[in-house]
């Protein structure tokens, strides 16, 4: 049952990295756009070379 | 011309057919679509930003058109459209490009825009939203962590030793306490509001629960007990951050899509300076004595005389009225009258806040108020459940502390777990989970539903009546009597008609269809149009102009006509009416069929509301309806006991719009009654409100059987809650079985899939 004592904490650690990634999606604005972020997969090859250089 | 032809492709939605995209440009007019967004610009440190509604977006190829478009500027920064919402943000440098470019590169890609005013966008963010998400987040992890502890206790029963069990207790309580009392903030706000206000509400309860269990817990820990509800308190708060946070969102989306709509209405006017120079201006800008240039399709911002020009207006949005009044120096024009065939300078008299929005606004407010009484379904059952729940715990406390002996402690736990158990996690999630899928059903039809008890007033309405103009009609006259005309009058007269903007001469050139327009046709405002074809003059018009004596005299004004005179043969009257919308008698009888009693409330004058009336078969119609009437008689319907539903889209209906029980409001309608409204339907026809009746009437039903789940799961689960047979492990399962049936029994009304009407009779 030792084992106890360091596995719960790594439990902890493994959800609080879970917690801060979804807080930090929400605070840097990753559920602004759902569906765009879904569309925009597709995009890119559409645009014009020169609309790619702008991109950047 | 060519503006319009754009307009008219992009309408059609090029590749994107979206039920969303409103059909405006006949009501706008092609001038507004355009509106300049010059006043709406913000500029800081040498750069300039706009953000703009974008409608009709719907794809990835709508967003790489729209962003390539926008980036084809020269001098454009950033362009970004956020697919959700239909925002398109953009930054540009200085003054590379005039605003208006940007009008007009999305008309011509085939979108519509309007600007967004800053000062609305500051107000925009959504604090309440991310605070919820925050405290949804901290619950879900706390509750994944401590139900992670307590299954081993369960789990390990007998095996385990107290040491052991202490440790995970321990761990239990570092984890719980302070992530439940992060994530019940929500909670305990709005349960200190109620209490300070003196009532109670659903949220009491809660924290009450929450409270008790979070101390409860910690005091068994120091006395070595068994049992802990660490682990039932952050689930709890779970459960309920998620239908809190469905219910915020519900609220939020439809508020943004209304806000969309508005800023499509004439937010921007141009203004004639002194020394003749026209400047674009937000309409709020409009000052008394300020002259306001009206170009045909232009709404009127302000109330406000006519000093130069002579015109015709369209005033459905004001009076009801379908027939265009003539409008000359020195007449009274009031805003939201649409001009519709000449150019015109108007005398601002009133600002925007004191035009005669501003007495409707007075108007709708009081009808809002005897709105906000309606008590929401699941606040009803609360108000039930409430004091019920608290007297069963305090009885289950006293019992076994006093009836049975069974100690301070134990009792506590008792009843602790009663609280727990009754703790209306299902309550709280049944009626937004169903609305979230209703209204989402909703909004793909083209329907935007302004809060989630409107869809409960609306199931229960047993009354629907309707404005005329521009709701139960196009709004614009439509030729009617085509057939009677001879060869190639329709041509002739259509030829000349293209070179107006008047609704008749509009009416005539959608009849014929597309053609050249005559060469050298002039047309003399408030008479007609005269061109030369074939070495004879014909003349369009009025009938005293193009010669015609004997219908001179048009006293009654019972129809709407033309006269169309080519060189000295007889003349041929063109006749035309505000023709009803195209499914308008099928609506209307698929509403009826729904044993909803129908009823027509016009502005207009007899004769047109009665023909109307009974070409759509509206057993009921009245004409010649004030505002103040409008409302008072939705007033008499209230007091004689019938829930009755309003659908109107005029400036004149606003009023009634806030009397009546619900009410819905197409897309295309005076702002003022969007605002009123509880439902706006886009499109060109009348169906989405069958529709919007249907999913109302299923909701209700959805929300109805989650709350007779929740009744029947309390049932079972109270007594044994109350003889003390709950543990912890019982109340967690009971809770998460409890909310998962609520939430796959809402989404049922999704599942019925996109089948209009006709879905309803496939649910048992």
């Amino acid at each position: 049952m030792t084992g106890l004592l360091y596995l719960i904490p790594i439990a902890l650690f493994l959800g609080g990295l879970g917690l801060a990634a979804f807080l930090w999606a929400l605070r840097s604005g990753q559920f602004d756009d759902p569906d765009g972020a879904a569309a925009r997969i597709l995009l890119d090859d559409d645009l014009a070379d020169e609309d790619q250089d702008k991109e950047d | 011309m060519s503006a319009e032809l754009t307009i008219k492709s992009g309408a059609a939605g090029l590749g994107c057919p979206s039920g969303l995209e409103p059909g405006a440009p006949d009501v706008l007019g092609e001038e507004s679509a355009l509106i300049d967004p010059a006043p709406f610009v913000r500029r800081r440190n040498g750069v300039s930003e706009l953000e703009l509604a974008v409608f009709g977006a719907k794809c990835a190829g709508c967003i790489a058109k729209i962003e390539s478009a926008m980036k084809k500027l020269d001098g454009m920064e950033r362009a970004r459209l956020n697919l959700s919402t239909g925002r398109l943000s953009l930054v540009w440098r200085g003054a590379a490009f005039a605003p208006r470019m940007v009008m007009q590169a999305l008309t011509e890609a085939g979108y519509r825009a309007a600007p967004f005013d800053p000062a609305a966008i500051e107000s925009d963010h959504d604090t309440e939203g991310r605070f919820l998400l925050r405290s949804l987040g901290v619950a879900g992890f706390a509750m994944a962590n401590v139900m992670l502890l307590s299954v081993s206790v369960w789990a390990g029963g007998a095996d385990m030793g107290p040491g052991t069990r202490g440790l995970m207790h321990w761990a239990s309580a570092l984890i719980a306490i302070p992530a439940a009392l992060y994530a019940a903030r929500p909670f305990f706000y709005s349960a200190w509001n109620a209490l300070r206000n003196m009532h109670a509400n659903m949220d009491v309860p809660i924290s009450l629960a929450v409270i008790l269990a979070l101390s409860m817990s910690v005091y068994e820990f120091f006395a070595g007990g068994e049992h802990t509800y660490f682990d039932a308190a952050v689930m709890l708060l779970f459960f309920l951050l998620i239908g809190r946070y469905l219910d915020h969102r519900l609220r939020w989306r439809a508020r943004a899509a209304a806000r969309d709509l508005l800023a499509m209405q004439a937010t921007t006017a141009r203004r004639l300076g002194a020394d003749g120079v026209i400047e674009p201006v937000a309409a709020r800008a409009i000052e008394p004595g300020d002259r306001v240039l009206l170009s045909p399709g232009d709404r009127a911002p302000v109330d406000g005389v006519i000093v130069e020009g002579e015109s015709h207006a369209d005033v459905s949005l004001v009076t009801g009225e379908s027939a265009p009044r003539k409008l000359r120096p020195g007449d009274e024009i009031h805003a939201g009258v649409v001009n519709s065939s000449a150019r015109l300078v108007m005398r601002a008299r009133a600002t925007v806040e004191n035009s005669l929005i501003a007495d409707l606004a007075r108007l709708i407010e009081a009808g809002e108020q005897s709105r906000s009484r309606y008590v929401r379904l699941a606040d009803r059952a609360a108000a039930l459940y409430v004091p019920i729940v608290h007297t069963l715990a305090l009885a289950t406390f006293l019992g076994w502390w006093l009836v049975f002996d069974a100690g301070v402690r134990a009792s506590l736990m008792t009843a602790v777990a009663v609280l727990i158990i009754t703790c209306p996690c299902a309550l709280g999630l049944a009626a937004p989970a169903v609305q979230v899928v209703a209204t989402g059903r909703l909004f793909k039809r083209g329907v935007l539903v302004k809060s989630g008890d409107a869809l409960e007033r609306l199931a229960e309405a047993d009354t629907m009546v309707f404005d005329k103009t521009g709701t139960l009609t196009l709004g614009r006259p439509t030729l009617t009597n085509r057939e009677a005309l001879p060869a190639g009058a329709l041509e002739d007269a259509a030829s000349l008609a293209r070179v107006s903007r008047h609704p008749l001469s509009r009416a005539v050139v959608e009849a014929a269809g597309p053609g050249k327009a005559a060469e050298g046709a002039v047309e003399f405002p408030g008479l007609g149009i005269e061109g030369v074809s074939g070495g004879e003059r014909i003349r369009f018009g009025s009938a005293e102009w193009v010669g015609e004596v004997e219908r001179v005299s048009d006293g009654d004004g019972a129809a709407l006509e033309t006269w169309l005179r080519r060189g000295e043969a007889p003349p041929v009257r063109f006749v035309f009416e505000d023709a009803a919308r195209a499914d308008a008698a099928d609506v209307i009888r698929q509403l009826s069929d729904r044993g909803l009693s129908l009823e027509l409330l016009s502005g207009d004058r007899k004769e047109a509301a009665a023909a109307i009336a009974e070409r759509l078969g509206l057993p009921a119609w009245r004409a010649g309806v004030s505002p103040q009437d409008k409302a008072a008689r939705l007033g008499e319907l209230r007091a004689a006991g019938a829930r009755a539903a309003m659908v109107g889209d005029g400036l004149n209906d606003a009023p009634s719009l806030a009397y009546a029980h619900v009410s819905l409001s197409p897309g295309t309608a005076a702002d003022a009654s969007q605002a009123a409204a509880d439902f706006v339907y886009l499109g060109g026809g009348l169906e989405p409100i069958a529709e919007a009746v249907d999913v109302s009437r299923k909701a209700r039903r959805r929300v109805l059987e989650n709350f007779a789940f929740a009744a029947l799961y309390n049932a079972c689960a109270i007594p044994l809650a109350v003889l003390g047979f709950v543990t912890p492990l019982i109340a967690a399962l009971a809770m998460s079985g409890s909310s998962m049936v609520v939430t796959l029994n809402a989404l049922r009304l999704s599942a019925n899939g996109p089948g209009g009407g006709d879905s309803a009779e496939r649910s048992p």
